[in-house]
């Protein structure tokens, strides 16, 4: 789908990389606006609003959707009924200093919602206090994230770095050690069908191998593998 | 003002490219140092963890450009860290390549002949093993198994793999625990270091100057845990600079640095080739892969073992034929990508686009049963990078891992074809009597993507082409060489660590000879390393 010159002109392109700070210049220290030893961590998580959560929670689940949490789960649009982006922590993720675009996942949040606003029905608009993204139903929203994302987009790579991290919640769980993502259950991981470490927390397979040889090589190969 | 430390050769990087030359510059009687921009890691420190700031980000390096993104490593020891240890010989009509030019791109002195005994020298020290079946996973022996079933023929893949210690982990990108997968870690750094070599880490180099006859190289020092900090570093004093920073930043450094070395090449930085790679997701149907291949594993699957092996073991060369015109001739080689960043580029056939929602989630689900194919084709040397950021080679995003770099890529009708034709390939193999069904990954979040760089400042006889003569060094700047993925003329149709070593390895008597020149005695000669 084409991203239209109107969803593209909200996101004010001019003022993204000062409100998404994952666009940070690598400079010396004392350029550096946060160092490691004034903060302990090198960046601190943001702070975030109830609906700038909501609303990044339900844009991770429209990446991997997943089921409802709770019956007033509105987050999470309820289109599969096992856990999804979110459960896996896709906010956790998101916050996660290590990213880069930790401090401008809020001013994420709030452009998505510009955009959403103008799609949410009329009838709609006056029913609750929801963040207009959540607003939508699954189908629209997944039309949104896919003409943020598409190539016509000025501002698809911001909003694929958004996907991208709610989406590695779930397939990779970057936000925990993998052993312990492995021992509590993590959703993503176990969806996957990732197999559990050994008991010392490292991964071996005993000779995954048919053992036999499966086609004859091409003509030419000489005695170590390789073509003329 | 501090003054510049006093070395006989900097070395820019500890990939194959940096290795190679510092080990026999050191053994040779040279003082050397090595700038190294990533951390030192070994054995322990290479966790089998997704999480961030362990070994799998500090150590690798994602540079998203302008149609290309490059995958590299990021720490002592380079690519050959983070590798899979394929280590299959070019094929020898790579060097016959002419690229639409009417001319060869190669030097008429590289050839597969000239080049073969380089290769030779390099396998004594990584102990590079014949292909065999015997050890091919599970993924490699479906792969092997598929192409007969078509008709075609399949090669086990050399590896730099000591199988008597490797457990098929499948965690090579994270680093080898087992030491099992032949790092330089363990032969050409450990050796240059007996030989005097001074490694440096977590030192990336910004630009190279002239001061007299000599050449000064200014570093800055990396945070180890935030990347994108850097502190005050300095500057050291060289006869000769070996640039080996790989083909994503090599360039890069030299760009910065012309305003003070003068004109460059107008060939650096420019034909870079992604060695023209691409993916394909297959998801195999367990049921015909036992019905229609009599493939077994003992426990009741026929497969659905994806997440265990040691990388790519088996490739389908029927194409590697030198009968065919170029733009035609490419591998198809089975390959493991972890989590993270190894799925998010894949398709779900069902829906456009695949890379995310409902029917996405449905292809993670038979993740185990994923084959992915690694297309190596003919490319057309399509990119060229902008004029370098202020530091490094890349605009660093995340603490580790992600970067915005300057190199733009649009790839010609000749490598889109090849890449069709390849597509295709992949397709009626897999696919054939309902064994599965195979999808590209998606190029239009990130553009095309390479964990293979090569080109970007590459040798040849054509001053108009090539930034280096055919002895590496950078024409009009006596005593710079530029010796990793960067000096690789083309595609390579195959994994390429072997030949960037082998080319290190026939570069060093030439630097030899322009240190002697410059009045430091040094030698040359000494045996391969003990891996």
């Amino acid at each position: 789908m084409p991203c239209s010159s109107y969803v593209c002109g909200q996101t004010r392109a001019d003022s993204l990389p000062e409100r998404n700070p994952g666009i940070h210049p690598a400079g010396t220290r004392g350029e550096h606006p946060r160092r490691q030893e004034e903060t302990g961590v090198t960046v601190a998580h943001p702070t975030l609003s109830v609906g700038q959560e909501m609303t990044l929670e339900a844009f991770a689940d429209t990446v991997l959707p997943g089921r409802k949490r709770s019956p007033a789960d509105h987050a999470v649009a309820g289109v599969d009924d096992s856990p999804g982006a979110v459960e896996a922590g896709a906010l956790a993720v998101l916050t996660d200093p290590a990213t880069g675009i930790a401090e401008g996942v809020g001013a994420m949040a709030d452009e998505l919602n510009r955009i959403a606003a103008d799609m949410v029905r009329e009838d709609e608009q006056t029913e609750d206090a929801l963040p207009p993204f959540v607003r939508l139903p699954y189908r629209q929203r997944r039309e949104l994230v896919a003409e943020l994302t598409s190539t016509a987009c000025e501002q698809r790579e911001l909003w694929f770095l958004v996907a991208m991290f709610a989406y590695m919640a779930f397939d990779s769980a970057p936000h925990l050690d993998t052993v312990e993502a492995m021992r509590s259950g993590h959703p993503g991981l176990l969806h996957l069908g990732f197999r559990p470490p050994d008991e010392d927390g490292l991964w071996r397979a005993s000779r995954p191998t048919y053992g036999r040889p499966m086609a004859p090589p091409r003509a030419g190969t000489d005695e170590f593998g390789n073509l003329p | 003002m501090s003054t510049a430390e006093d070395v006989d050769v900097v070395v820019v990087g500890s990939g194959f490219g940096g290795s190679i030359a510092a080990y026999h510059l050191a053994a040779g009687g040279a003082r050397v140092v090595v700038l190294e921009r990533g951390p030192w890691l070994s054995g322990p420190d290479f966790e089998h963890s997704l999480k961030f700031g362990t070994s799998s980000s500090r150590i690798f390096e994602f540079t998203a450009g302008d149609g290309m993104s490059v995958l590299g490593g990021n720490c002592v020891g380079g690519g050959s860290v983070v590798y899979f240890a394929a280590m299959p010989r070019a094929p020898r009509f790579v060097f016959d390549r002419e690229g639409g030019t009417g001319r060869r791109l190669w030097p008429i002195s590289v050839r597969r002949e000239t080049l073969d005994p380089w290769y030779d020298v390099v396998a004594q020290s990584l102990n590079v093993e014949a292909a065999t079946w015997r050890d091919t996973s599970h993924a490699g022996g479906l792969w092997g198994a598929l192409c007969n079933h078509s008709g075609r023929t399949a090669n086990p893949l050399p590896a730099a793999v000591d199988s008597s210690k490797c457990v098929d982990c499948n965690w090579m990108m994270s680093g080898c625990r087992f030491d099992a997968k032949q790092s330089l870690t363990l032969n050409y750094l450990p050796a240059a270091v007996a030989h005097g070599t001074q490694i440096r880490p977590l030192h990336e180099v910004q630009q190279v100057r002239r001061d007299g006859g000599d050449y000064l190289v200014d570093y800055l020092r990396v945070d180890e845990t935030d990347y994108r900090v850097l502190e005050p570093g300095g500057t050291l004093r060289a006869k000769v600079v070996v640039v080996a920073a790989g083909a994503g930043a090599t360039p890069v450094i030299l760009q910065r640095s012309e305003a003070h070395l003068g004109t460059l090449p107008s060939a650096v930085g420019r034909h870079f080739s992604g060695n023209g790679e691409r993916l394909n997701v297959a998801v195999m149907d367990d049921e015909r892969v036992r019905e229609v291949l009599g493939l077994e594993r003992g426990d009741g699957h026929g497969y659905a073992d994806f997440q265990s092996g040691r990388g790519p073991v088996v490739a389908n060369w029927d194409n590697l034929d030198e009968n065919l015109p170029e733009y035609h001739r490419y591998s198809l080689e089975q390959l493991y990508f972890p989590p993270g960043l190894g799925t998010v580029l894949a398709q779900a056939p069902q829906s456009r686009p695949g890379w995310f929602g409902l029917d996405k989630k449905r292809l993670l689900k038979d993740w185990q049963s994923w084959l992915i194919i690694f297309q190596m084709v003919e490319d057309d040397n399509e990119g060229v990078f902008g004029p370098p950021p202020p530091t490094g080679n890349s605009v660093r995003l995340s603490q580790q891992l992600l970067g915005r770099g300057t190199l733009r890529y649009r790839p010609h009708g000749t490598t889109l074809a090849a890449w069709a034709r390849a597509d295709e390939d992949v397709r009626s193999i897999v696919e054939r009597d309902g064994l599965g069904r195979a999808t590209p990954w998606t190029n239009d979040l990130v553009g095309a993507y390479t964990v293979h760089p090569l080109a970007s400042c590459r040798i040849g006889d054509d001053p108009a082409t090539s930034a280096l003569d055919d002895t590496h060094e950078l024409r009009g700047h006596e005593g710079i060489f530029v010796t990793d993925g960067s000096a690789v003329p083309t595609a390579l149709t195959v994994n390429p660590s072997f030949t960037i070593a082998a080319l290190a390895e026939r570069a060093v008597p030439a630097i030899v000879e322009r240190l002697r020149s410059r009045g430091v005695r040094v030698t040359y000669g000494a045996p391969p390393p003990k891996p």
